[in-house]
């Protein structure tokens, strides 16, 4: 093994060594490098496998542009795919392996594929597995899975944790090269509340890759000093290792912060990565230009990388690519960088320019082969020559690194995320920044400027300017002098004609130019369909490399200009983001929030089972000892309130407060019945209506004072029907002086239900209960043994004689305990909602399974509760429509087997006797079905058509998802007590 | 969609702090025509571009609002409180 790393070139640590292993074996890199680089020191540039053919490759960047260089990093449930080894910051202890290669990465049999590649073109798998269609599910998309995925998840929970964030500020600054470093400084200086985003570990960008003098230190020294200034105001905020992801609507920018990405041992006290929303009132985009890789033949052998990349590996992390390297250019870019690496002692074979002339100085003693071109490479798993041809004469140059300079693409993704284009000038030979308007502006070489010295100055006038527009007196900058910089201007060259091996525009996903000639010829002409028939750009790195020149090479087979051809659209996000860093907080059991009602302890040392609806858990049965299962629990339930009292937490319906002078109106309004003389001390059920004439709530409001009411409402519906009330307040009647509190999680409510409830509860409560003196439906204010203030009401959801009392929520479970003591002689027991359920359904009460969106007060049987003598209700015009009055409509009705062991079950449809099940002869369906103790079997509610002239009609339950068929007769909706006789108890 | 709502109670706001109803819509006098009733509770006309919307700020104040928008370029043109919307002339 050879090392790479040059004499004391670079900005690394050389006084931290660090120790890392690359699949298995160990290597030494300093803090500072990335993996890349730490790989590249060390000889190892094979670092991974393309895609499709399996072909072996080495990073073509040293950025975050790199379709190559893709690793897993890390081990167990911390190991991350797909990481690009050009940006991942080396640590002690660093794992990393390679992908996407079976057994290993120099020997992959996936390669085969690279001898079919004759087969395997631009639409291989549309064309190849369409028929039969059978063998899609079974074979095909099995197989291309297993072949085609990139890396490999930890299939274990992710033990870090993540956090969301805002940041707030003037002007957001995103990018930290020359340009982002001086516009951060002028609007800094003003006293502009600043952030300076970088992805970078290092803020610097490009200036710690380049050789040249700014006022005299070099662009390294003069960024550290740039960022030392920046550091020491209060009002700037620098943030590295960030990568704004994405523009969003009013200024708002995404941003994801690497907290702890780097480091070997991450501390439990900090997240792994934090997501921002950064809300600027400004932003300058200073992301820099890409370079673009030439499109040659054999351009993607290991150790062909953009001349930019060897720079930075060179200037910064003090390794040079290779040992021998040529350069192939069509611009600046190649001698400047060829200038570095004999600056920094590395042999220089040869210079390729695609152009006939040029003004850039040669350094000493390399040879320029100029109107030259690369038509072909040698070496397996590195380079090891290259073709160059010139008027028909080919030679063959030995070198071990190929640097290409293609020319630049400003980086303006960021700008085109919210549908603006990206523009194609022919000066610039690149698509340029839109114009977005004037709170978002591009600056340095993301707006084209091509060289140091201009950034510096672009960067600092446009701040300025900025700061200004926000009322920060800012003052102009002094631009430093910057000496020996370089002309990076380059003469277009899409295609080297001539190539004897694939030319490659997409290097991932391994699409060459006959891949783009195919998509021609096969009509997929438009750039988004040549984009997904060749999926060129389609890949990790979302095409940032070679879009621009899959577009350039596109416009020169049809002989147009780029602009003709445009781009595909850009979306967020600009790159990878984990799903950790998106979940934030927001995962496991803190996915939802958990609500538990003020009884949850009481339920729970009464042996509650719970049950989720919605968000609530809520006790669902209390199974005893020798119960067999939930029916065993529930039956006892049901009986005993039906014999003896049973106590149950009815503290999730909503509660809603009501006040003021126009309250009375107002319900009078909202329910479809009276509600204008409801008296002080009484509950009234009502039905709250859509516009439309359906159902929307239902639930009792009682009249605590003149000017005071409390509503229940279902649990389901609690927050709609405060939503519901406030609309309807705010916007329909604002002249109505009424004011809402929902007091849901105030009360704690409890519903005693049974023969003996009065007694027990009399226990309990101070006032006079007895029938006289609170009849039904009464509802009033009363005080407990002991002083406590409660309300009580005569209410009952069971049949049974029922009281519900609400006391504040933290005495909850002492009256509840108390309640529980009193009614012990009695048989008391506690319920659930499945009791609570049964016992509805016996009685034919109502709930959302019926309150379905589809019923009308009628269809339910509450037709006599529509007040249509009021003036005005909300659903009233429609109650009267045409269809809602109609007499064939579904009713509710009640079902039994006919032969009573038989069962069914909600959801099953119903129909006549001999009928074939179709749409046109349903006849209805089963909305609540339970077993009933009290009869002896099951038990249904269903909607029927006309369902009220047909009690006693014997009808067909037809369950076709379980295919079963039960016969039932129609009867009433109500089991038990339909005289109402043990409500007046 | 915006990113950011400026509640004319609460000040600027993000969007998740709201939910939307729907086309900003006076509801109709109850006596007026079962045609204009029909308009009211069932056709909207679903525009491209600006229109007027009801956003409720439900965790914040718990005013109803009306924002008014452009549904293509998410422009905010203006956010007002819903219950002087509608009303003028009346
Ligand atoms: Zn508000």
């Amino acid at each position: 093994m050879t090392s790479y790393r040059l004499g004391n070139a670079g900005s690394v640590n050389r006084g931290q060594p660090l120790t890392f292993t690359f699949d298995g074996k160990n290597y030494k890199g300093f803090e500072g490098d990335t993996l890349a680089s730490g790989l590249l020191a060390n000889d190892q540039m094979l670092m991974g496998r393309s895609f499709k053919y399996h072909r072996p490759r080495g990073p073509v960047t040293a950025g975050s542009s790199e379709p190559n260089a893709l690793m897993t990093i890390g081990t167990g449930a911390r190991s991350e795919p797909n990481v690009r080894a050009t940006v991942a910051e080396l640590y002690n202890g660093l794992t990393a392996v390679s992908q996407n290669r079976w057994p290993s990465l120099t020997f992959d049999v996936g390669a085969v594929n690279g001898l079919l590649s004759p087969m395997l073109g631009a639409g291989f798998y549309y064309k190849t597995f369409m028929w039969p269609a059978a063998l899609w599910e079974k074979l095909y998309e099995p197989v291309i899975r297993r072949a085609a995925g990139l890396g490999k998840l930890a299939m274990q929970a992710d033990p870090d944790r993540y956090e969301k964030s805002w940041a707030h500020c003037d002007l957001l600054v995103i990018g930290s090269g020359p340009t982002g470093l001086m516009a951060a400084l002028a609007a800094g200086r003003a006293g502009a509340r600043v952030i300076l985003v970088d992805e970078g570990f290092r803020l610097g960008g490009s200036l710690l890759s380049e050789s040249a003098s700014i006022g005299g230190v070099s662009p390294a020294d003069f960024a550290a000093a740039m960022i030392e200034e920046l550091e020491a105001l209060p009002n700037v905020t620098l943030m590295p290792r960030t990568t704004v992801f994405g523009w969003y609507d009013d200024m708002v920018f995404g941003a994801v912060e690497r907290v702890q990405k780097h480091v070997g041992t991450p501390s439990p006290d900090l997240p792994m990565e934090r997501l921002w929303r950064i809300a600027a009132k400004r932003a300058i985009l200073a992301t820099g230009s890409e370079e673009r890789p030439l499109v040659f033949g054999g351009n993607d052998k290991p150790g062909v990388m953009t001349a930019s990349a060897v720079r930075t590996y060179a200037n910064r992390y003090g390794v040079a690519a290779g040992g021998k390297i040529a350069v192939f250019t069509n611009g600046g870019s190649g001698y400047r960088t060829a200038a570095d690496l004999v600056a920094a002692g590395v042999d220089v074979t040869a210079i390729i320019d695609a152009r006939a002339q040029s003004a850039d100085a040669v350094p000493d003693n390399v040879r320029v082969i100029r109107n030259g071109a690369v038509v072909s490479t040698k070496g397996r798993k590195r380079l090891e020559a290259l073709i160059a041809e010139r008027s028909g004469f080919q030679e063959q140059i030995a070198c071990d690194a190929l640097a290409m300079a293609g020319g630049w693409s400003p980086i303006v993704h960021l700008m085109c995320q919210r549908g603006a284009k990206p523009v194609w000038s022919d000066e610039a030979q690149a698509f340029l920044a839109p114009d977005v308007g004037a709170a978002f502006i591009a600056a340095g070489s993301a707006a084209g400027q091509d060289r140091i010295s201009a950034c510096l100055k672009d960067g600092a006038t446009k701040a300025v300017a900025l700061a200004r527009e926000l009322g920060f007196a800012a003052y102009e900058m002094n631009i430093p002098e910057v000496e020996g910089e370089y002309d990076p201007a380059f003469a277009p060259i899409w295609y080297v004609p001539g190539a004897r091996d694939k030319a490659f525009v997409d290097f991932q996903n391994d699409v060459a130019v006959s891949d783009l000639g195919l998509a021609q010829r096969e009509g997929f002409r438009h750039i988004e369909h040549t984009k997904r028939y060749t999926t060129a750009g389609m890949a990790t790195d979302q095409g940032k490399l070679g879009n621009v020149a899959t577009i350039g090479i596109v416009a020169g087979m049809r002989g147009v200009s780029p602009a003709a051809i445009g781009t595909t659209t850009f979306r967020p996000f600009y790159t990878p983001v984990s799903f950790g860093a998106l979940a934030g907080t927001s995962r496991s059991e803190h996915a939802a929030p958990v609500r538990t009602s003020p009884l949850h302890d009481w339920a729970k040392k009464n042996g509650a089972t719970f049950v989720e609806a919605g968000l609530w858990h809520r006790s669902a049965w209390f199974p005893r000892e020798g119960e067999k299962g939930w029916r065993d629990s529930v039956d006892r339930e049901v009986k005993n309130v039906r014999r003896n009292a049973g106590l149950c937490d009815v503290s999730t319906l909503g509660k809603i407060e009501i006040f003021g002078k126009g309250a009375a109106e107002f319900l009078n309004r909202i329910y479809c019945n009276n509600f204008l003389k409801l008296p002080v001390g009484k509950a009234r059920y009502g039905l709250m209506l859509r516009e439309d004439g359906m159902i929307f709530d239902d639930g009792t409001t009682s009249r605590l004072s003149e000017t005071h009411y409390v509503m229940t409402t279902t649990t389901a519906y609690a927050a709609e029907v405060m939503s519901h009330l406030e609309f309807a307040s705010q916007t329909f009647w604002p002249e109505l002086d009424v004011r809402f509190v929902s007091s849901t999680d105030q009360w704690a409510q409890m519903s005693l239900a049974g023969p003996k409830a009065r007694a027990i509860i009399s226990r309990v409560v101070e006032d006079d209960i007895s029938d006289a003196a609170f009849p039904y439906l009464a509802a009033k204010p009363v005080t407990l043994r002991g002083g406590l203030k409660a309300r009580l009401f005569r209410i009952s959801f069971s049949g049974e004689l029922a009281f519900e009392l609400a006391v504040p929520a933290g005495y909850g479970e002492a009256v509840a305990d108390a309640l529980m003591e009193a009614g012990k002689d009695e048989g008391i027991c506690a319920y659930g909602v499945e009791a609570l359920n049964v016992l509805r359904i016996e009685k034919g009460f109502i709930t959302h399974n019926e309150i379905d969106g589809r019923t009308t007060p009628d269809d339910l049987g509450y037709g006599r509760m529509l007040a249509m003598q009021k003036a005005d209700f909300i659903g009233k015009r429609q109650s009267s429509r045409f269809g809602l009055t109609a007499a064939d409509r579904m009713q509710l009705v009640g079902l039994k087997p006919v032969e009573v062991d038989k069962e069914f079950m909600a959801g099953a449809h119903l129909l006549k006797e001999g009928a074939t099940p179709s749409m046109a002869n349903d006849q209805g369906w089963v909305s609540s079905v339970c077993h009933s103790p009290t009869l002896g079997h099951v038990i249904g509610l269903a909607m029927l058509k006309s369902g009220r002239e047909r009690y006693g009609e014997k009808i067909v339950v037809w369950d076709g998802l379980r295919g079963k068929e039960v016969a039932a007769a129609v009867c009433p909706p109500v089991f038990a007590d339909p005289d109402n006789r043990k409500l007046q108890e | 969609m915006a990113s950011l709502i400026t509640c004319p109670h609460c000040g600027t706001r993000p969007k998740e702090e709201f939910s939307i109803r729907g086309t900003a819509l006076g509801r109709p006098h109850p006596a007026v025509s079962e045609e204009d009733w029909h308009r009211y509770v069932y056709l909207r006309d679903n525009p491209k571009g600006r229109y007027q919307e009801y956003w409720h700020h439900a965790a914040g104040c718990r005013r109803w609002l009306v924002v008014d928008r452009d549904n293509v370029t998410h422009d905010v043109f203006g956010v007002t409180d819903a219950a002087t919307f509608g009303r003028v002339g009346e």
